[in-house]
């Protein structure tokens, strides 16, 4: 199975944090990673906007969706430290900004 | 605001995993079919019945099996849609209740 290509702003490998938002409505970005600081993983592709889809609306414009990884230490307070345990989030586009 | 009382990923207390297997009562299947039903017919996407599920009442959501709150959701979205009422959905359950007995 094929894809149209991705037209989300970021690539694999880079780095980017997720926005901390706390609004109403159908959200799929989880909690406990809002705020948080992760590497792009994959990209999967554009998708129909959840957020939208939810509230009885068409879904469009489309947003790209992205496997986005975390490291275990930087969301669990407590966790050990150096490990290479990762924590693998599925975020759109509209959640993420570059990070420094 | 604060986290919706579905996205409870991270917060303590909750204890381990239950992962033993259950056998899927006849009820739950139909909640599943009708579930299908909806979706092929085009009367509901998938986010929508999230979005109902989060907006439910947290004590309800909470005490609710997985099932229980697909049902939930399932009434939600059929009022929403104009498709049945409240009150038909209420009328019905009663039939029912005086054929099988209480649930």
């Amino acid at each position: 199975m094929t894809f149209a290509p991705a037209t989300g702003r970021f690539r694999p490998g880079d780095r980017v944090k997720v926005r901390f938002e706390d609004r109403p409505g159908h959200i799929r970005t989880p909690w406990y990673v809002r705020g948080k600081t992760g590497f792009v993983e994959r990209v999967y592709g554009d998708f129909l906007n959840p957020e939208s889809l939810g509230h009885g609306g068409d879904g469009l414009p489309k947003r790209t969706l992205y496997l986005i990884a975390f490291a275990q230490s930087d969301l669990w307070e407590g966790y050990r430290q150096n490990t290479p345990d990762k924590l693998l989030v599925d975020i759109y586009d509209h959640w993420l900004e570059k990070a420094a | 605001m604060a986290r919706g009382h579905h996205d409870v990923g991270g917060l303590p207390g909750a204890g381990p995993i239950d992962q033993s297997q259950h056998e899927l009562a006849d009820w739950e299947i139909l909640a599943d079919a009708v579930n299908q039903a909806l979706g092929a017919r085009g009367v509901k996407r998938t986010d929508e019945l999230r979005r109902l599920r989060e907006e439910m009442d947290a004590a309800a959501y909470k005490n609710s099996s997985y099932y229980e709150r697909w049902i939930a959701s399932i009434e939600g979205i059929l009022i929403e849609k104009k498709i049945l009422t409240r009150a038909e959905i209420d009328r019905k359950v009663a039939e029912f209740e005086k054929k099988w007995g209480e649930p």
